[in-house]
């Protein structure tokens, strides 16, 4: 069966907790992602997800304070509407919309999480492994390499 | 001490970064004194088969603009990598893929189909499409293959410098010329003929704190001749575009429109515009942020108009 292959951001101050909540709650949840610690859910640039889909990830999951708790006041807001833009470029390069997520997680929600862990991981092995024109579409087969600019 | 041997070549590309050499002027004059023009088809009768003759290495300078698209421009490509000890990503399609780039929003048959099939204006009955060879009764005729993804020089063959713009001014042209004449090379890789900073650093406008609650076409309004053109709902491209251009374009009210790429540091253009508009955007709740962002029609030919090849993704995924 395939495995998909995940990258979660999570920010310090909710979802990264209620992860940890889940954790020390020893709750079960599918073991796909692969967390990644921020300060604010903000912190996320679409470069990033762009890099993880370039380098083997099949889904995106950010997670954030919900709206009017983030520990920076308004980092998730930016969160929201980064993520709702960069769905629409994204759809635009022929990747399904559902590869990327935005969810609100507060730290006593770690129920919550792992069950979004199972969901999106399950959403992801429907669409199947990723395709990206950078690998498949070049003459070349794609080499990631770009210049260095000084 | 003997001249430079200097060639110029075009790839897929309009036709000004040739105009863009005569940009800088009389200063053409110097510059012939120090290099002798061993191809230019733009100006001068060279063959191609002349290029193949010569002994590899043997051309100073190459200045290759435009991206490559057909086997021809490939062709080119590797030969003047072959022929040329420096070769140069001369403006923004040869650096980024640029304006013929934004065909990696579709492929050869989408856009094959485009052209001789449905544009309104097309009648072609019999469905002809170029062939790569075509039999006529004088002998077989060919035509370079078209590929389905443009691609940057650089994603081609090695390449020493590059320099941005669409196309590159006047004076950073001279400025490279200049160094290349007096063996002042930079490190290779390097953008030359740019700055290390933003537009927004060169634009004289004056700036405020940025909060938008809609989008205007900027044909659509005659905007504030002093005042940030982004504060008043005309998208630039500015914040996320290399300086070195002058703000030539926002200095007559046209917003910047990316064409010096990204700023050092920085790979993906159109990711780091996302990420700016998603700060200034005066919404929170996500029906009204929807709401504001179906006023950027078409979010691709904004944000990579000079660079889909060049990014992160490069092109629409072929299915
Ligand atoms: S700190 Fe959690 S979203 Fe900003």
């Amino acid at each position: 069966m395939f495995e998909p292959k995940i990258v979660c951001f999570l920010c310090k101050w909710c979802t990264y907790a209620g992860a940890d909540l889940a954790g020390t709650s020893r709750l079960e949840y599918a073991p796909n992602g692969v967390n990644i610690r921020i300060m604010c859910s903000s912190r996320v640039d679409p470069e990033h997800i762009l890099w993880a889909f370039d380098r083997g990830a099949d889904g995106v999951f950010v997670g954030g304070c919900h709206p009017g708790d983030c520990h920076y006041q308004d980092g998730n807001y930016k969160t929201l509407r980064r993520i709702e833009l960069f769905q629409r470029v994204l759809k635009q390069f022929g990747l399904e919309n559902g590869r990327l997520r935005l969810e609100w997680v507060s730290a006593a929600e770690g129920r919550k999480f792992a069950q979004l862990m199972d969901e999106f991981t399950e959403q992801i092995r429907a669409l199947g492994p990723i395709k990206l024109g950078s690998r498949k579409g070049g003459q070349d087969g794609g080499s990631t390499k770009k210049e260095e600019t000084s | 001490m003997a001249k430079l041997k200097v060639a110029l070549y075009w790839a897929a590309s309009c036709g000004g970064c040739e105009i863009s050499i005569l940009d800088i002027g009389a200063k053409i004059l110097d510059f012939v004194a120090g290099a002798e023009i061993v191809f230019w088809p733009c100006a001068m009768d060279f063959k191609y088969h002349h290029v193949e003759a010569m002994p590899d290495g043997s051309i100073d300078l190459t200045l290759f603009n435009g991206a490559i698209r057909t086997s021809e421009n490939e062709y080119m490509a590797k030969l003047f990598r072959r022929k040329s000890k420096v070769l140069v990503a001369y403006g923004s399609c040869a650096y980024e893929g640029g304006i013929p780039g934004l065909a990696n929003v579709t492929d050869r048959e989408g856009i094959f189909k485009r052209v001789y099939d449905t544009t309104p204006s097309t009648k072609n009955p019999k469905g002809i499409r170029p062939q790569t060879k075509t039999k006529v009764p004088e002998g077989e005729l060919r035509l370079p293959e078209f590929y389905d993804t443009v691609k940057t020089l650089a994603q081609t063959v090695d390449v020493d410098y590059f320099v941005p713009g669409c196309p590159p001014t006047g004076e950073r042209t001279w400025e490279v010329l200049e160094a290349i004449l007096g063996n002042n090379l930079p490190e290779k890789g390097s953008v030359v003929g740019a700055g290390q900073k933003t537009v927004c650093d060169e634009c004289p406008r004056t700036k405020n704190e940025k909060k938008i609650k809609a989008f205007v076409r900027p044909h659509l309004v005659i905007p504030d001749p002093d005042v940030c053109l982004l504060e008043q709902g005309i998208f630039c491209a500015g914040f996320a575009t290399r300086d070195g251009c002058g703000a030539q374009c926002i200095q007559v009210n046209m917003p910047c429109r990316g064409c010096y790429g990204p700023p050092p540091k920085v790979i993906d253009q159109g990711a780091k515009i996302v990420s700016a508009l998603g700060s200034i955007i005066d919404a929170e709740e996500p029906e009204e942020i929807n709401r504001i962002l179906d006023q950027i029609p078409n979010p691709i030919g904004y944000f990579y108009r000079f660079g889909l090849p060049y990014s992160i993704l490069r092109r629409r995924v072929i299915k």
